[in-house]
């Protein structure tokens, strides 16, 4: 049993990456919760805003939080577009025919993207990128710190504009009843996309709060994908707090697998948990349906 | 089409392909027919449980995986004979299947949560096999020289070729079988309507459980024949992306739930992937890119795929009328029944 001093900055390291992985999640269980299906292109949705991210850095030399102000509404404006343009367009009327298509949009975003940049591993430069913050005796990096609290806020504010907000009244509204929704006037059309690319945007603030402390790939969307299905699994799909929740749990039990069972096996802890899930509570932690 | 008719124009088309090993001299040409007729496979096998059951996978690679890493590991490791190993690979990915079958059907989880889960287990897959030794872990498993019809290595593409052929017109058959049985009628009842078919007295989850082994065991055999024939398997050729794509591409361009989309789909994927070979060159990821473009396109302007196009095209006028309206799932289901054999 490795002593404190090794389990405590372990654990602190899991909560902070775990924030990342809810704000990740909770645009995947937005989409999930009002569109009805799961977003197979969020992976590589995420690597674009990374991208996006490391380009006004490198080119324009925008820090990228600064990149806050400007990479979560082109991410908005993108999923509103992809959601209107084609996946409506695709369905035809069964759910099964938006999963081939956000499949197929991963696909496509995914190469491209391996085609122009290559594989190579690219990570921005900032003074900050490798300043520490002292908690409870760790040493914290710094833009894990700033993650954490962005996404806290970021998951604070969505709360706020789900409760309080008219948009999020017709969101929920077409979450639970679709005819309805539309009968008392609200533009169903509108509001999916703009759910969309709500669930987008998320993204995006992830990509920014990432980026100083990661690196961005073609393939980077895939180490999020498992964890982000996971957490929606494990915290119900469609459920915000499952998702706030499902991420700290994932986080932290990646950090304490990567400790005790070395880096590559350390995944498995997440794996044996959405096999766990599954077989004996595939509703999740708090969902209520399937 | 009648049973019986559909049974002689399939085996009518195997024997036309079995010419393909004496009437073609070049060795790439043969290698062509050879990865089409394994495309073919690959795309039977996705369509037993997409096309006809309705269960969308998008991670077939765990089934294919499995077949092909049964086949290398138990050769290079314990010295199984391939051919051995071939029917073992088919089972494990049968049982693997069944196991996946039994976590997510038996809660009644479809659409979504089926696709989201298979996907989740090839990944899973390919990290175990990435980081366990037995599989040679990320370097991969090279499966040593020994040419020998014993040791299923054969010196020419020929011996090659009538493998796969007999693995896909197996799968073939029994798509046919399904196509005209009892089982593939409750399977296509709960594809279309599962509560109906329950209330009919089908056993929905049994009929599953059969399309999904049946699935997974094709699969399998494809992963068991793509490690003999390249003898070289690493994480992410068994258990990546690209395999459970190519899986579900296939049947979706050539027709789902049909008998013969299957074959028109994996002409298309190969006329797909080499034409980009021919005019944009070996560039990484661009073959993959228009895959998935093409998946896209298919989705929005062809759901139906090719074996669609051929059925209606006397009628294409109404078709495209039939098309634009959006259907319910109970219409579809009925148009796409009248359209398969």
């Amino acid at each position: 049993m490795p002593d404190l001093s090794i389990v405590v900055p372990s654990l602190l390291n899991g909560i902070t990456t775990g924030a990342l992985y809810a704000l990740v999640a909770l645009g995947l269980t937005l989409i999930y919760g009002v569109l009805h299906i799961i977003n197979f292109a969020h992976g590589a949705l995420l690597m674009i805003g990374l991208y996006a991210v490391y380009f006004l850095n490198v080119q324009f030399g925008v820090d990228p939080y600064a990149a806050l102000l400007v990479v979560p509404p082109l991410m908005f404006a993108l999923g509103y577009a992809l959601q209107r343009g084609i996946i409506t367009r695709a369905s035809h009327g069964r759910d099964e025919n938006i999963l081939l298509a956000t499949l197929g949009l991963s696909i496509v975003i995914e190469n491209l993207a391996l085609y122009f940049f290559k594989s190579d591993t690219r990570i921005v430069d900032t003074p900050y990128s490798f300043e520490t913050v002292e908690v409870l005796g760790a040493f914290l990096p710094l833009p894990k710190v700033v993650a954490f609290f962005g996404a806290l806020a970021t998951a604070a504010l969505f709360w706020l504009v789900m409760a309080r907000t008219d948009l999020g009244k017709a969101i929920r509204a077409l979450a639970k009843e679709r005819k309805g929704a539309a009968l008392v006037g609200i533009d169903t059309e509108h509001v999916y996309a703009v759910s969309f690319g709500l669930g987008i945007a998320c993204l995006g603030v992830a990509a920014c709060l990432l980026l100083p402390s990661y690196y961005v790939t073609p393939q980077v969307g895939h180490g999020f994908i498992l964890i982000a299905f996971t957490i929606v699994v494990l915290g119900g799909m469609g459920s915000f707090v499952g998702a706030l929740l499902g991420g700290f749990i994932i986080g932290i039990v990646e950090a304490m697998g990567g400790l005790f069972l070395g880096e590559s096996l350390g995944q498995i802890g997440i794996f044996l948990i959405f096999i766990l899930v599954l077989i004996f509570r595939p509703t999740g932690l708090l969902g209520h349906k399937a | 089409m009648t049973a019986m008719r559909s049974l002689l124009i399939l085996l009518a088309i195997f024997l036309l392909i079995g010419v393909a090993p004496f009437a073609i001299g070049s060795d790439f040409w043969l290698n062509v027919v050879i990865m089409t007729l394994y495309a073919a496979l690959l795309g039977q096998a996705w369509n037993i449980l997409g096309g006809y059951g309705g269960q969308f996978s998008f991670g077939h690679a765990a089934f294919f995986g499995t077949g092909a890493y049964a086949v290398a590991v138990l050769q290079v490791q314990l010295g199984v004979n391939p051919w051995v190993g071939m029917a073992l690979g088919g089972a494990l990915a049968a049982a693997v299947a069944a196991f996946i079958g039994f976590c997510t059907f038996r809660y009644g989880l479809r659409g979504s949560y089926f696709a989201l889960v298979t996907l989740a287990f090839a990944e899973v897959l390919r990290i175990l096999s990435n980081s366990v030794d037995f599989t040679g872990a990320g370097v991969g498993l090279l499966i040593p020289l020994a040419r020998g019809m014993e040791n299923f290595q054969f010196a020419t593409r020929a011996g090659y070729f009538w493998v796969v052929w007999a693995l896909t017109l197996a799968a073939f058959l029994t798509v046919w079988w399904i196509g005209n049985s009892r089982f593939g009628a409750q399977l296509t009842a709960v594809r279309d309507n599962e509560d109906a078919a329950r209330a009919l007295g089908v056993d929905a989850f049994r009929v599953k459980m059969g399309a999904i082994v049946l699935s997974g065991f094709f699969s399998g055999l494809a992963g068991v024949f793509y490690a003999q024939y390249f003898l070289y398997l690493d994480p992410a050729i068994a258990y990546g992306p690209e395999i459970s794509v190519t899986s579900l591409l296939v049947p979706i361009i050539g027709g789902m739930g049909t008998l013969f989309g299957p074959l028109l789909g994996a002409v298309g994927v190969h006329a797909i992937s080499e034409g980009t070979r021919t005019f944009v060159g070996e560039a990484p990821g661009i073959s993959l890119a228009l895959y998935g473009a093409v998946l896209v396109a298919m989705v929005l302007f062809m759901p139906r795929g090719l074996a669609g196009l051929l059925a209606r095209a006397p009628r294409k006028a109404h078709a495209d009328e039939a098309a634009a309206a959006p259907a319910t799932r109970a219409e579809a289901g009925r148009a796409e029944a009248s359209g398969h054999a």
